[in-house]
């Protein structure tokens, strides 16, 4: 005995946003059954987790920082995988994005120097993630090594990369050896966007790459292109698209984003370099681009309920006690429930009798 | 993970040593306190042994306090963690790794009622206190076991980062070591994590591969222990009383005991007589504890507590002058007849006799 998938051809877009809903309200239940075996009401989690975040300003705004850099970065990630490449490495994209613009920020410092400061990081940290995503879709496109391994690889290269900097030559001089850069000047720090508040202009381009990215795969040849490069990769080549060009594209600008994400992430949040600059946001954004299913206004939703589920894991930490391995339980198995709801929308399963060798 | 643990007393430029406390401080009848921690609780180190202070608060009020948790906080986002429990009625708030310094300082800004600990970093402000403990004391101890006890004459130490704390701590170690061994020798090897449990057994192993007998260690899981047990070797225990982890290899443990602190802190704010401070205790202090010598013949034994009990009384002093670095020059000594507080706390330099090089 066994299943069989076959696609379905008539699956409409109410099926599919029907699925998205049917997936986190299974999700929900199968998380509310676990806390009700720890002997915990559902009911209180469910308010702590997502109610409570969701109906109080300061919260809400948490959620936009802490969603900013997850948005960028699977936005970016979401051009490569319409095309079926595997960009795995976009925190490294992240982290040398982050250390090519705080060079400026780094070299400028002290010097008062003027309002170009900031637009100049903003520039090198989209440079820097660009080039980084260059190395595998070169490597790819000009010796076919498999760009899910190399970068994965060049993550811990860029890591490393940036440990050394921050332990040497960038060590801030008056910090007792300790392995940080100096914080960072006000002309090199990314604003606010309201006066005293936590929410940086990375949240304005994080919208824009939304509504940019919108655009481009909807309305422009581009975006017709990589999805005949993802679906059909044959006909894209009939058709006279190079998937070389487009490799190299997707990646590059995928990295660039991530590179975004990260100067932002640096200059808004964090005013300094240090050895840690990122709690994974390059791998959580693979499952953010995903559960938006490479969607521009799915990616924006996702990244703001997978910040929930962060930000509810804290507020339950504090409020009930749970701990925090139900907030990472919780993300697999919304992200297990979302494709799985997925396939079943794109497959009719069946049950096949046994049959012989085929 | 956290880049450092240690700090002190400093008077750098950008210390905000006040000593005056912030608003009118008034007697309270329940105090809620919050803890934020870089590992999970169960880490049987660093993060577990500030929950086992944390336990000794509800133990030592009872009624009059909660307490609360969060756990493996990244230290690149854990302002709004630490804001999180500033919002939620806490009134003191431990952030207890060195990566947590910035983000406390701007959280204690924004929240002049409530105060903050922060441990191993070196900003104050009229409502955030800064501890740390000489765990450096500990270390001048046990090398003075290892160099009693190895056969082979080579004696290892798994390292976390090249930070000064750990440097500090290497330094005591083979300083110990050498104060009743001349000859020997020691073999370090970072493993560029605090907590990873398989990454720290492969810097164990690759150092007894190499002949070490003796294995120190300044990375917070069992695991290299735990090699030093399978190989038949010894080894300390570092953070928590490892023994269950290595019954015949564990000679004994350094562990941190905040404990007291704790009490004597969340007591302050009971009475309203909390003050910002710079705290950074030792043995006397009993801050650092040494768990029970075991597996040990009884001089080396004699000699371990006799040299506790020294360094308790302030007789002995792990860095009395002279301190010869590498170089075979002498250190200035700028404390009185040993390397000040600064020295030790900014420490980057291997004492002479270590053959190796500080990573960069």
């Amino acid at each position: 005995m066994r299943f069989e998938l076959t696609p379905r051809t008539n699956a409409s877009t109410m099926m599919r946003v029907f699925a998205s809903v049917a997936a986190f309200i299974t999700a929900f239940l199968i998380a509310g059954f676990v806390i009700w075996l720890m002997g915990r009401s559902p009911i209180a989690a469910f308010d702590v987790y997502v109610l409570q975040p969701l109906s109080d300003p300061w919260s809400l705004q948490e959620l936009i920082v802490k969603a900013t850099p997850m948005a960028l970065i699977a936005i970016g990630l979401s051009y490569c995988f319409r095309a079926n490449l595997w960009n795995i490495g976009a925190e490294g994209q992240y982290v040398i994005g982050a250390v090519l613009g705080s060079w400026i920020a780094l070299k400028t410092h002290g010097m008062d120097a003027g309002f170009w400061v900031l637009p100049l990081m903003l520039l090198l940290g989209i440079i820097g993630g660009a080039l980084w995503g260059l190395i595998p879709a070169f490597l790819k496109t000009r010796f076919g090594v498999n760009e899910i391994l190399t970068s994965l690889m060049l993550v811990y290269v860029a890591q490393l990369t940036l440990d050394y900097l921050v332990r040497g030559p960038w060590r801030d001089p008056k910090g007792f050896n300790f392995p940080q850069s100096v914080t960072f000047d006000p002309a090199a720090t990314l604003p606010p966007i309201l006066e005293a508040g936590r929410v940086h202009y990375g949240a304005v381009f994080a919208a824009i790459a939304v509504l940019v990215t919108a655009v481009i795969l909807g309305r422009t040849l581009f975006g017709y292109r990589l999805k005949l490069t993802g679906d059909a990769p044959r006909a894209a080549r009939f058709a006279g698209f190079s998937s070389k060009a487009t490799t190299l594209a997707v990646f590059a600008i995928s990295g660039g984003l991530a590179g975004l994400a990260g100067i932002s992430e640096v200059s808004g949040q964090i005013g300094q370099l240090q050895p840690s600059i990122s709690p994974g946001y390059g791998f959580t954004a693979i499952t953010v681009a995903f559960l938006g299913r490479l969607n521009p206004i799915g990616i924006l939703v996702a990244s703001l309920v997978v910040a929930l589920t962060f930000i509810g894991g804290e507020s339950a930490q504090i409020m009930l006690k749970l701990p925090l391995d139900l907030t990472q339980a919780f993300q697999g198995i919304l992200l297990m429930c979302v494709l799985a709801a997925d396939a079943m929308v794109s497959y009719r399963i069946r049950l096949a009798a046994r049959g012989g060798g085929q | 993970m956290f880049s450092g643990k240690v700090f002190g007393a400093l008077a750098g430029a950008t210390v905000l040593a006040l000593s005056a406390s912030g608003a009118v401080a008034q007697p309270k009848e329940k105090v809620k306190v919050g803890f934020i921690y870089v590992g999970p609780v169960g880490d049987h180190g660093w993060s577990y042994q500030h929950d086992q202070g944390r336990q000794a608060i509800e133990k030592a009020f009872p009624g009059k306090v909660t307490t609360t948790f969060v756990e493996s906080v990244p230290e690149a986002d854990s302002e709004r963690a630490i804001e999180q429990l500033a919002r939620t009625g806490h009134d003191l708030i431990f952030t207890t790794s060195f990566g947590f310094m910035e983000p406390t300082l701007k959280v204690a800004k924004k929240y002049p009622n409530i105060k903050f600990e922060h441990a191993t970093g070196f900003k104050r402000a009229p409502n955030l206190s800064t501890y740390a403990a000489k765990f450096h004391e500990g270390r001048y101890i046990i090398g003075q076991i290892a160099g009693k006890m190895t056969k082979s004459n080579t004696i290892g130490y798994v390292g976390a980062f090249p930070i000064p704390e750990v440097i500090a701590g290497i330094n005591a170690f083979y300083l110990g070591a050498q104060s009743v061994n001349p000859n020997v020798k020691i073999k370090i090897v970072f493993a560029n994590t605090w907590y990873d449990p398989a990454k720290e057994g492969d810097a164990a192993k690759a150092l007894l591969d190499q002949g070490v007998d003796m294995l120190a260690q300044h990375t917070d899981s069992p695991a290299p222990i735990q090699a030093a047990e399978q190989r038949g070797k010894f080894g300390f225990g570092q953070a928590s009383d490892m023994e269950r982890f290595a019954p015949k290899a564990q000679l004994t443990a350094i562990v941190d005991n905040w404990s007291d602190y704790y009490v004597a802190r969340t007591k302050a704010v009971l009475d309203g007589t909390w003050k910002s401070e710079d705290t950074w205790g030792g043995i006397n202090a009993h801050m650092v504890v040494m768990s029970p010598y075991k597996n040990m013949p009884d001089d080396v034994k004699k000699l371990a507590q006799d040299t506790e009990a020294a360094i308790k009384s302030g007789q002995l002093n792990p860095f009395k002058c002279p301190i010869v670095g590498q170089d075979g020059k002498e250190i200035e000594c700028k404390g009185q007849g040993a390397l000040s507080d600064e020295q030790v706390l900014g420490m980057n330099f291997y004492v002479k006799g270590i053959e190796d090089k500080i990573p960069q």
